[in-house]
């Protein structure tokens, strides 16, 4: 499989990473070493296979509809970069 | 050329639960601004989320309602955007295995009747409020709606017409409150609809591009915006000019969509399974139940209520518009009030006691046993109706005892004819005049002196019994 | 009393009979600490203050103790969430962060009389296999320190290996525990799936990741995962039942036992030296009654670029969470919010977490989904079953847990791939949910620790810390200790 830089701007994009040009030749190369290893995967034939994406046969796990005191809210807003009383603030997200 | 409008929606209800769909902070309308949060809804790391059977349940249930297979297997999924009313960065949504599917809902418009058919119903995480502060040029993220359940009903494109979206979804509001799973308030974003809309030549088979219109906060907001995009779509067809496919933003103040920033890249939301949520496997036992536990939905009680017991049609829509107010008539009926006697009530007094108080049905605290009380008294001829408003009116607040109230205020009704033929008596001798003018032939005296009686009496009179023997006096005087 | 050389249960003992104190225990891992880790790097945080007022308050309830590691110090590795003390992730991105909670198992941990000592370093988010990643330095091994203590709980090893502190608490996604311990020289274990609440432990790949001890030897793991284990409600995933009192059933008694030796784990690419020794923990366990069983385990082909999908596509999702707004490091010079979020996470991430994330995007975006991440969900069910098949005919699994000894430092990261190749021994236990414990069975010529890994069946805990503790009462080289460390 091979892996363009354009690929490489798209998927950071898609994780909001900007990686220095140079950064970005290296990581290019690298994830098409790592995907091209990975397709050893296309030596099996999993056709009819279930996607395991719970390896226990767990289901159900539910929570009563009871409400339980909310956090102290300075304590939920201790960690924010920018401090502020009330509220998490972000640059103008809204339009 | 004539052309056909094809309108999709997606309509997102928030359920009526006391608690999130992934922790135990409270779903309370309002509150200041991340107070009803915790390190899950606030997506702290570390945190996990554990399902909330209401939620389950709530979801299930309209399924039922909106006539959808249930979903026996079902899974929740991550999809993965960055935005700051999302604070894990992800919700918590379902797409591969959505709870419900292929569901069907009847409705009726002035054009005929027509099903418009439910592609799907999941469940999912609501998000977070952002509020922008211009004096410090920042917005402000609020989590207290964030992860409050949300389901998301999607239909088919078969709607044709504004007229048929709103009687959709006028019909889902009273159906989800019906059942009890959402209060469907728009104003308080309980109920939020996208339309999905293209337009083509009538007796294509063919879809045309479609845009998403957002941002509608009204029935009314949603048939016009419906009105204008058609229209704006037709012309620009018309012009040869080719409809893009985008998201746009109905603003009511300019009555007109506009296109929303386009985002920098085509969506790519990268659903995978949720890890932190086993899958959801539902027992037929389960459906069963919950099947059994459906309520009689508006509908149905608007027939019942016709063939039952008679009611005008008017009357039976005007009960059944919520369901605590028609619950509040079967308990009238059950009591023994006739039941055209209760919708009078109901649809005079108590609606306009709440209209005027601003209260919602649910809200209300007046039993229906009180109410019954007030109509007995006045069938019995102890009370009569202008009496039995003003008792209704004190006792409305705090459902009060209204024999209480009627005996501490003296307001049983004269109907000893004793008393009412003293009173007339009184009455004929003060006015003379009156008194002749009727037998001269003035009918319009006659109401002059039952006006008299009536306050002699406090307005306590039967006027039934004042009016006979106001006239037995007159005419016994000739 | 040279309380460095005692284990965490004979400390728990005296502490018991009162020989010595919690405070005298604490101080002298605190001294520990202050000698040693200006060296090593194994702490990213240490708590000295905290820890002396608890092992005050704890002497106290010595009489009543609740656990035998009561009073016992020990540590954590700095992605279990600790109330209003600094969890970083040895990450840049995190900051200061002080979670307003703490973990189910801190809190376990806590009931049952636990002292904390601090966080240990490890690779940032505990992706890597050398804890060369941190963004606080990396962390030495006792034995060698120009050498890797492997990763990514390299802290958790490298502290208890060199005996500046009892016992760590570690979490393992691929090998994060029993790689470090088997290139440090000591005992440790990653749990089965959902058996060890993951509240509090910050992700890095939701469906593997698991807690679990680092210790000196198979009892102490099995005191740790004593206190550890049972249900959480507020884990989804968290599994109803136990694998009972895993102390009381260490008996040493092999007989019976049917020990499966997959040929395809001591085929090319195994260091000699290594295969060595872990072939002869076989024969010890045989001279205690096992049974050998050669057994083929056909699927090692696949294990790694399953696990490294799958983990990678978890952890793009994980780590989406740390933007800048809510806790953590914010960059400076933004001009909106997009730029916000990508001058943030490109300069608070470091390369491999922004590999792993890359990687991670790619195999679930449009259009590669299912040719990548669904296809490693099928693979990871064939490799469950070749996992089923093994465990008809025997009991547990003899394998090595790393390719080699420790690395050097320096030389790993480099090359991904190569490094992600490492990891071919413990991986698919992640994969598969089962429990997997890793003991020290040897040393190489250049004096290096060599791990043995035993591979269970789910819940099966005991049988593997039975036959480790079995291992270690005929051997000494979970006695032994680094001189980097002047354990004894």
């Amino acid at each position: 499989m091979k892996i363009t830089t354009q690929m490489v701007d798209y998927i950071s994009q898609l994780s909001r990473l900007s990686l220095p040009e140079e950064e970005k030749q290296t990581m290019t190369a690298q994830l098409e070493r790592i995907v091209d290893y990975m397709d050893v995967l296309n030596q099996l034939d999993t056709m009819g296979i279930e996607p395991m994406s719970h390896v226990f046969p767990v289901k159900n796990v539910l929570r009563e509809d009871v409400v339980e005191p909310s956090f102290d809210r300075a304590d939920l807003l201790a960690n924010a970069p920018v401090p502020d009383e009330e509220a998490f603030l972000t640059p103008k997200s809204v339009e | 050329m004539t052309w056909e409008t094809v309108i999709g929606l997606e309509t997102h209800v928030e359920l009526a639960t006391r608690t999130k769909i992934f922790c135990s902070c409270t779903t309370a309308f309002g509150g200041d601004p991340n107070t009803h949060c915790c390190p899950v809804c606030t997506g702290m790391p570390g945190a996990l989320p554990v399902l909330n059977k209401a939620v389950l349940e709530y979801a299930v249930k309209a399924g039922l309602a909106l006539n959808c297979q249930i979903t026996r297997y079902s899974k929740f999924d991550r999809k993965n955007y960055f935005y700051p009313d999302l604070p894990k960065a992800y919700q918590i949504s379902q797409l591969y295995l959505p709870l419900c599917r292929n569901g069907k809902v009847p409705i009726h418009t002035q054009t005929g009747n027509k099903t418009i058919r439910i592609h799907e119903i999941h469940m999912e995480e609501d998000a977070g409020k952002l509020v922008h502060d211009p004096w410090i040029d920042q917005t402000r993220a609020d989590y207290n709606r964030c992860g409050v359940p949300l389901i998301e009903i999607v239909t088919e494109p078969d709607f044709r017409t504004a007229d048929q979206v709103i009687a959709y979804l006028e019909k889902l509001k009273e159906t989800l409150q019906y059942l009890g799973v959402s209060d469907c308030k728009m104003q308080e974003g309980s109920l939020r609809c996208d339309v999905n809309l293209s337009v083509r030549p009538m007796g294509s088979t063919e879809f045309g591009t479609r845009t998403e219109m957002k941002n509608l906060s009204s029935f009314k907001a949603i048939a016009r915006a419906i009105h204008y995009e058609a229209k704006r779509q037709i012309e620009l067809l018309e012009e040869g000019k080719r409809v893009v496919q985008e998201t746009r933003r109905w603003d009511e103040n300019k009555d007109a969509t506009f296109a929303m920033r386009s985002k920098e890249n085509a969506q790519d939301y990268r659903y995978f399974p949720e890890p932190d949520i086993p899958p959801i496997e539902l027992s037929e036992e389960y459906l069963d139940s919950l099947r059994a536990a459906q309520p009689e939905l508006a509908e149905e009680k608007r027939a019942r209520y016709q063939t039952q017991y008679g009611l005008p049609a008017y009357d039976c829509r005007m009960i059944t518009s919520d369901r605590v107010l028609a619950g509040f008539f079967e308990g009238l009926v059950e009591l023994g009030t006739p039941a055209k006697q209760a919708a009078n009530w109901i649809m005079g007094e108590v609606l306009g006691a709440l209209s005027v108080k601003g209260m919602e049905p649910k809200d209300m605290r007046l039993t229906p046993g009180t109410l019954s009380r007030l109509i007995v008294l006045v069938a019995e001829g102890k009370l009569n109706r202008n009496t039995a408003v003003k008792v209704f009116e004190a006792v409305f607040n705090d459902d009060g005892d209204v024999d209480q109230y009627v005996k501490d205020h003296g307001l049983e009704q004269v109907s000893d004819a004793g008393l009412v033929e003293e009173a007339v008596a009184r009455v004929l001798a003060a006015n003379p005049q009156s008194a002749a003018d009727f037998k001269g032939g003035k009918e319009k005296a006659f109401g002059f002196l039952v006006g008299q009686t009536m306050r002699e009496l406090k307005g306590k009179a039967d006027p039934k019994l004042v009016n006979a023997l106001l006239r037995k006096a007159l005419s016994q005087e000739g | 009393m040279e309380l460095r050389a005692l284990t965490a249960l004979e400390l728990g003992a005296a502490i018991q009979k009162g020989e010595v104190s919690v405070a005298e225990a604490t101080q002298a891992a605190l001294d520990a600490i202050g000698e040693q880790d200006g060296t090593l790097n194994s702490f990213i945080t240490v708590t000295g203050e905290r820890a002396l007022e608890r092992a005050e308050r704890l002497q106290k309830g010595v009489k009543d103790a609740a656990s035998p590691l009561y009073g016992v110090p020990m540590a954590l590795k700095d992605n279990i969430c600790t109330k209003g003390v600094k969890t970083s992730c040895a990450s840049k991105i995190l900051g200061d962060f002080k979670p307003p909670y703490d973990a189910t198992v801190v809190e376990k941990l806590a009931a049952a009389g636990a002292v904390s000592l601090g966080k240990l370093n490890m690779d940032e988010f505990a992706m890597g296999s050398t804890s060369e990643t941190s963004y606080y330095g990396p962390t030495r091994n006792p034995w060698d320190l120009d050498r890797a203590p492997g990763g990514s709980s390299g802290g958790a090893a490298a502290a208890v290996a060199a005996g500046l502190g009892w016992y760590a608490i570690g979490s393992d996604t691929g090998g994060s525990i029993r790689q470090p311990a088997a290139y440090c020289g000591i005992t440790g274990m990653k749990p089965t799936y959902g058996t060890v609440s993951r509240y509090g432990l910050i992700a890095y790949a939701s469906s593997l990741d698991q807690m679990g001890p680092l210790c000196r030897d198979a009892a102490d793991c099995a005191a740790v995962l004593d206190v550890l284990q049972g249900r959480d409600r507020r884990d989804s995933t968290s599994l109803e039942g136990d694998y009972g009192h895993l102390l009381a059933s260490l008996t040493g008694d092999m007989r019976g036992m049917r020990i499966g030796i997959p040929s395809e784990c001591f085929a090319d690419g195994l260091d000699d030296e290594v295969r060595r020794s872990v072939l002869a923990v076989a024969d010890v366990l045989k001279r205690r009654g096992a049974q050998l069983v050669e057994l083929s385990f056909p699927v090692m082909e696949y294990v790694v670029p399953t696990y490294y999908i799958i983990a990678a596509a978890e952890a793009s999702s994980n780590l989406s969470r740390f933007d800048g707004v809510k806790y953590g490091w914010r960059a400076e010079g933004y001009e909106d919010l997009t730029d916000l979020y990508h001058r943030t996470r490109t300069q608070g991430f470091g390369l491999e977490v922004k590999r792993r994330i890359l990687l991670g995007t790619f195999v679930l975006s449009a259009g590669y989904y299912d040719a990548y991440y669904k296809k490693a969900l099928q693979v990871k069910a064939v490799i469950k079953n070749a996992f089923d098949q093994a465990f008809t005919c025997c009991d547990m699994l003899l394998t090595p847990v790393s390719p080699t000894t420790a690395p050097r430092i320096g030389e790993s990261l480099s090359d991904p791939l190569n490094m992600y190749l490492g990891d071919i021994y413990t991986v698919s236990v992640n994969l598969a949910g089962l429990p997997g414990l890793s003991m020290p069975c040897g040393f190489d010529s250049k004096g290096l620790p060599i791990g043995a890994q035993l591979i269970g069946p789910h819940f099966g805990e005991g049988r593997l810390l039975n036959a480790a503790h079995a291992f270690q009462r005929d051997t000494d080289y979970h006695k032994r200790t680094p001189k980097g460390g002047k354990r004894a």
